[in-house]
């Protein structure tokens, strides 16, 4: 059961003291170490396999390295002024607009099963599980799954045929089609998140504002709008902002599936082929830190939206 | 208004009722066709696939071969190996050291927490993927590139979904607890050792799911920092080149990576759904 709260307050308890009632005599600079020892190896790896790369990367990006050479060479602004003016690269974010637009569809699908399921179902364990299972699949396995499906004569032409729908396009050949079938892709992948978060939270209104409303003879579509709408605004509000950030980062879905053939290139695959197949380095950490700097702008917007958000899950 | 008319209220009830199945029924079949009809594919031969559609039955639903040779020349076999390996040590470290920063953060006042705890918040934010363009530098410097070692550090290493899942849970076990074994006369990693990693358990099994199966579908990483040799997502991956025209061995392949997710989903389903929400929304 989802149930959204802000962050409860903390109820005071008493701590384990470190003073001379907890700690045996002269043991005080051991005591005092304790702590700091506890969280060696995971601040540790943090500076080395976070924070560290994060530093680096600030400073790649003002050279112009190749990521081999021992000498950087210090390049100012100048690779930061290339993403922005090179159409090649900065253009490429027009593709997650495909992705965030499918966002929207995800999230009104998830939207629509969550309601249903809400309501007492028969075999509502079963669907529950059907929706959701698509996310748990290894996205390789996921990739291989829609080539197939959108194989030329393949198992979509095949259905659209029965509807009569005879000569079909090039799903993922055709660079005019080929991101709205990425895109779609990425909706079967991920509506099953979006539906067990608002099922969660739809299921943890109380029950008795139902039985209220009915007897106020509200029907399903008023109780929908009056009751399970303000609910899970909050839940839809943050859905909606994990959504742009996560259109602006799309990876997996279109390198497994195209490579990033046919226009189908995103941000995230630009990034990673400039550092590693083009060895631009310096410019390939300018690209990051831009896309750094967007993620860290959009998620203060959502800390301004919905500060102290939690899904809280028990 | 409806109690006033019972027959109309029943049947746009009914009607809606047929709506709701018909619309599951669609959704279902939505999620479920594009995975059977791989499914019937890896059981057809070469010539069968050829001739047949993707929704006509394989002649022999016990015709194996397809599976046989995923496993034998599509690396498989070194592909499962190697992922349960790296899960092994992956989560073992994640577990001790989560558990142990976990237990640092919510049970001792020290100087620098704050500043701790911020490390650990900011560093979510930082995408993951697109700073592998630096990461790469550092395994690289500490001459892991190539290894299953790079992989196992690297999972261990930047997990704080998992920190989170341990703080949480350890805030609801009341300190009383370790006061009453320091008074027993039990040191702090005794504490850690005895009393909290024991009582953490369904912390602990939370991770073990959510990491898990993030570390089972993890592609990039062992992409990137493992060419030589394959794990699960790449050795699957690299069915595209060898077995380009051959389907029906792509989809055993396939196949055989989806039935253990499959399985752990049907037996794990509660932890699952509970697990994956909390790392998702962090």
């Amino acid at each position: 059961m989802v149930a959204i709260t802000s962050t409860p307050p903390r109820t005071p308890r008493r701590r384990g003291r470190r003073g001379p009632s907890g700690v045996p005599a002269g043991r005080g600079a051991v005591a005092r170490l304790t702590p700091y020892l506890f969280l060696l190896a995971a601040v540790g790896l943090l500076l080395l396999l976070t924070y560290l790369p994060a530093a680096n990367m600030l400073w790649y990006s003002l050279t112009d390295w190749d990521g081999l050479d021992l000498e950087k060479e210090f390049v100012g602004v100048d690779n930061y002024v290339e993403v922005f003016t090179n159409p090649q690269i900065f253009a490429v974010f027009g593709v997650s607009l495909y992705y965030f637009a499918g966002s929207f569809l995800q999230m009104g699908i998830a939207l629509y099963f969550a309601a249903l399921l809400s309501y007492r179902t028969r075999f509502s364990n079963l669907f529950r599980g059907i929706l959701f299972f698509p996310y748990l699949i290894n996205g390789v396995a996921i990739g291989f799954v829609f080539l197939y499906l959108f194989q030329p004569g393949g198992t979509l032409d095949t259905v659209l045929g029965w509807f009569g729908l005879a000569d079909p396009p090039k799903w993922l050949g055709d660079p005019a089609i080929a991101n709205y079938s990425l895109a779609a892709t990425s909706v079967w992948r991920y509506t099953g998140l979006n539906f067990v978060l608002f099922l969660g939270a739809i299921q943890s209104i109380p029950g008795e504002l139902y039985e209220a409303a009915e007897i106020d003879g509200a029907n399903r579509w008023q109780q929908f709008w009056a009751l399970t709408f303000p609910g899970i605004r909050r839940i839809i509000g943050l859905s909606f902002i994990l959504a742009i950030a996560g259109s602006l980062s799309v990876f997996e879905i279109p390198f497994i599936m195209t490579g990033g053939a046919n226009g189908t290139s995103t941000f995230v695959i630009q990034t990673l082929q400039t550092a590693f197949n083009f060895r631009q380095v310096g410019l390939a950490s300018a690209m990051a830190i831009v896309l750094l700097a967007i993620v860290l702008v959009v998620t203060f917007v959502q800390r301004k939206l919905f500060p102290d958000e939690k899904v809280d899950l028990t | 208004m409806t109690t006033t008319h019972p027959t109309r209220y029943r049947a746009a009830a009914a009607a809606s009722g047929t709506v709701k199945y018909v619309s599951l029924v669609i959704g279902a079949l939505v999620t479920l066709i594009p995975l059977s009809v791989l499914f019937i594919a890896s059981f057809k031969t070469s010539s069968e696939f050829g001739q047949t559609g993707p929704f006509d039955l394989p002649a022999n639903w016990f015709n194996l071969d397809n599976y046989i040779e995923a496993f034998n020349k599509g690396g498989m076999v070194e592909g499962f190996l190697n992922t349960t390996i790296i899960l092994l040590f992956s989560l073992a470290g994640t577990i001790v050291i989560g558990t142990m920063a976990a237990y640092a953060i919510d049970r001792f006042q020290f100087r620098g927490k704050r500043l701790v705890v911020a490390l650990f918040l900011i560093a979510t934010l930082i995408p993951g993927v697109t700073s592998q363009v630096a990461t790469f530098q550092i395994i690289n410097g500490l001459g892991l590139y190539n290894s299953m070692a790079a992989l196992i550090l690297l999972f261990m290493g930047t997990d704080i979904v998992s920190i989170y899942i341990f703080i949480q849970f350890m805030q609801s076990i009341p300190t009383s607890i370790d006061e009453a074994a320091m008074l027993d006369g039990a040191n702090r990693w005794t504490i850690y050792w005895r009393v909290i990693l024991p009582l953490l358990r369904p912390a602990i099994a939370t991770v073990v799911i959510v990491k898990g199966i993030a570390i089972y579908n993890e592609f990039y990483l062992p992409f990137l920092y493992w060419p030589s040799e394959g794990v699960i997502s790449t050795s699957l991956f690299r069915f595209k080149g060898p077995f380009g025209a051959h389907w029906e061995t792509i989809a055993a392949g396939t196949v055989l990576v989806i039935v253990p997710t499959l399985i752990a989903f049907v037996l794990l389903q509660r932890f699952i759904y509970r697990g994956l929400a909390t790392g998702a929304v962090k």
